[in-house]
């Protein structure tokens, strides 16, 4: 036993000396690969905004290929100016009342229907819940094309709420606030319809409240998916009125005649305010998006 | 049945049906918009997909044709369809290379950042912040970046090599302009805007694996890859399950990037089913195509989704 102690002891030693070598060389191996790794994820943002604050478009297509695209040769919003003389005022608030909208009343009416479906007995209500989980699977553009048909004919086309009230109602944000409501102590509840309150102001003063974390959640990722959408606005909209950013973007990209330094102003104005607001609520953003791991 | 009921006082019997009858008329009342919603812009929709998918439906109606049904005709035509089937190709090629590799880099992201190291939270920002980024944004930043002559990426190349890695030397080095060139260059961009939401999922799986488990390995004297193999791996199975299948039905998904950057080009190298999609059921007014190939759109979804369920399930049963 004695002799199986010591050679373990000295194993271990050895092992010890062993390890602490690695990991002191190991350290910084790991800072250098994440600071290599950080440096892909930020190059892109960092040349745009560097490079829209350039206003000689021949600067810009010297510097763009070359370390001059990391570090400002010049500090002027000039090509801001620029592009908001071309619309994009326009789509920057039409992207904006989209959004804002669509989240607003999203909120409101997924939340609403995820209560009537969790604390309210009614006929039909897990007919609901088992179609709200199946239509989770419908990817929104397998029915993108008839329902294209359908505001057509409706007279929608070009106007702010064929971009808006589709998106308004979502199974999987419905699902997600069922989930939040479920867990919540039914308790207080049922304390405040003893006292008498109705549905209506314990869903406004108590479960709202008390689900926040889950408004953020999804509000959130509705604003990311809104804010972003592409494929539904090309389908829907012609002219510069209504157009929302990602259109009004690949518009200009498209556009021989348009200054590089303009497109990355554009691109800077479409970006900074979303990475600045994950900056600060970075936990939310972090969250939103991980929750739709539970999809699975 | 009617015995077994207890006698009960008038007023308490119709106070309860009062309250069970407002529940009804409360629960269908909250419910009730989205329902409506969901019906209008998502069920109907569905319906109309499937059955026009079996007509002609033009989107701007002719009048001296009338929409008739034609059977089997559009799923025919589509797979008798060069560009549609390019599109397979692309879509298919997409997934296989972007699937292992965007879930591999999340894993290995998400080891390094859920070390104990000192600003691994900036690590963590700094990683994820792509996913913030509008895929259009992102399409068109790669786009200069890529460009063969004046772009990053090639300068780069060009200087860490030595002049040796020139588009004269390597076609694919053209990038958007080459069919290989093309297609790498929209998987590169895609995996850096989307790893990052990968990586957060496994960052909360890897979290979930209870220290017991890594301590029991080092008692076994399991060596820090063989506790990775051994034990992080197979703890991860469904968080990898959910990873791979999730970035599958996102690569069928494949648009914004396709359109803002190639179009599908060159020569249907970089086509895709929703850029098809768009084009029959839209830019074409073939309501018929368009529909038929949504159908067949989501009946793949379904099978990836299923696919994930019956896995995840034998899980379960197994556990």
């Amino acid at each position: 036993m004695e002799v199986m102690d010591a050679v373990r002891h000295v194993e271990e030693g050895v092992d010890v000396a062993g390890r602490s070598r690695r990991l002191r060389l190991r350290r910084p191996l790991t800072y250098a690969v994440m600071v290599l790794l950080a440096i892909f994820f930020v190059f892109p943002v960092v040349a745009m905004v560097v490079l829209s604050l350039q206003p000689d478009e021949t600067q810009v297509i010297a510097d763009q290929d070359s370390i001059w695209a990391f570090f400002p040769r010049a500090l002027s919003l000039q090509n801001y100016e620029d592009i908001f003389g071309r619309d994009v005022g326009r789509a920057v608030f039409n992207s904006a009342l989209i959004t804002v909208v669509t989240v607003g009343l999203g909120l409101v009416v997924n939340s609403m229907c995820a209560y009537g479906l969790a604390r309210l007995q009614w006929i039909g209500r897990s007919v609901v819940i088992g179609a709200v989980v199946a239509l989770m699977i419908v990817p929104f553009q397998s029915v993108s094309v008839p329902l294209l048909l359908v505001v057509n004919r409706l007279g929608w086309l070009d106007t702010y709420h064929v971009q808006i009230i589709p998106f308004v109602a979502n199974p999987f944000f419905i699902f997600l606030f069922y989930q939040a409501f479920i867990g919540l102590p039914k308790e207080i509840e049922e304390a405040a319809l003893i006292d008498g309150a109705g549905r209506w102001t314990i869903y406004r003063r108590i479960v709202a409240p008390l689900s926040r974390p889950t408004f953020a959640t999804v509000g959130i990722l509705q604003a990311l998916f809104v804010w972003g959408s592409f494929f539904w606005p090309l389908m829907v909209t012609r002219g510069p009125d209504v157009r929302p950013l990602p259109v009004a973007m690949q518009v200009l990209f498209s556009d021989p005649n348009v200054p590089l330094g303009d497109v990355f102003a554009f691109a800077a104005v479409m970006t900074l305010p979303i990475l600045a607001l994950y900056l600060a609520f970075q936990k939310w953003f972090v969250q939103s998006v991980a929750s739709q791991g539970l999809k699975g | 049945m009617a015995t077994a009921i207890e006698p009960m006082p008038r007023d308490r019997l119709s106070d309860r049906r009062r309250r069970r009858g407002r529940e009804l008329l409360q629960g269908w009342g909250f419910a009730a918009p989205a329902i409506v919603l969901l019906a209008v812009f998502l069920v109907l929709p569905f319906i109309l997909a499937i059955y026009s998918s079996f007509t002609d439906q033009r989107l701007v109606p002719n009048p001296n044709l009338p929409t008739k049904w034609v059977g089997l005709r559009n799923y025919r035509r589509l797979f008798e369809n060069e560009s549609f089937l390019s599109g397979l190709v692309f879509n298919g090629i997409f997934v296989l290379v972007v699937v292992p590799l965007q879930t591999a880099f999340a894993l290995g992201l998400a080891v390094l950042v859920n070390q104990k190291l000192k600003f691994r939270n900036a690590f963590r920002t700094i990683y994820f912040a792509p996913v913030a980024v509008t895929m259009v944004v992102v399409a068109v930043m790669w786009t200069s970046f890529f460009n063969p002559s004046a772009g990053l990426v090639n300068s780069v190349l060009d200087t860490v090599s030595f002049g040796f890695l020139t588009p004269e030397r390597f076609g694919f080095l053209n990038w958007a302009l080459d069919r290989h060139g093309a297609r790498a260059a929209i998987i590169i961009l895609s995996i850096w805007q989307g790893v990052g939401f990968q990586m957060v999922i496994y960052l909360a799986g890897l979290q979930s694996i209870p220290d017991s488990l890594y301590e029991a390995a080092r008692i076994d004297g399991a060596n820090p890859w063989q506790q990775f193999r051994h034990v992080t791996i197979p703890q991860l199975r469904n968080t990898t399950i959910f990873v791979v299948l999730s970035t599958t039905i996102l690569a069928f998904a494949l648009f914004d990037q396709v359109e803002i950057m190639t179009q599908g080009g060159p020569q249907d190298a970089t086509q895709t089913m929703i850029l098809r999609l768009i084009t029959f059921g839209f830019r074409q007014g073939q309501v018929g195509m368009g529909s038929a190939l949504g159908v067949f759109y989501f009946v793949l979804v379904v099978v990836v989704a299923f696919t994930q369920r019956r896995l995840l399930k034998e899980e379960r049963a197994v556990a």
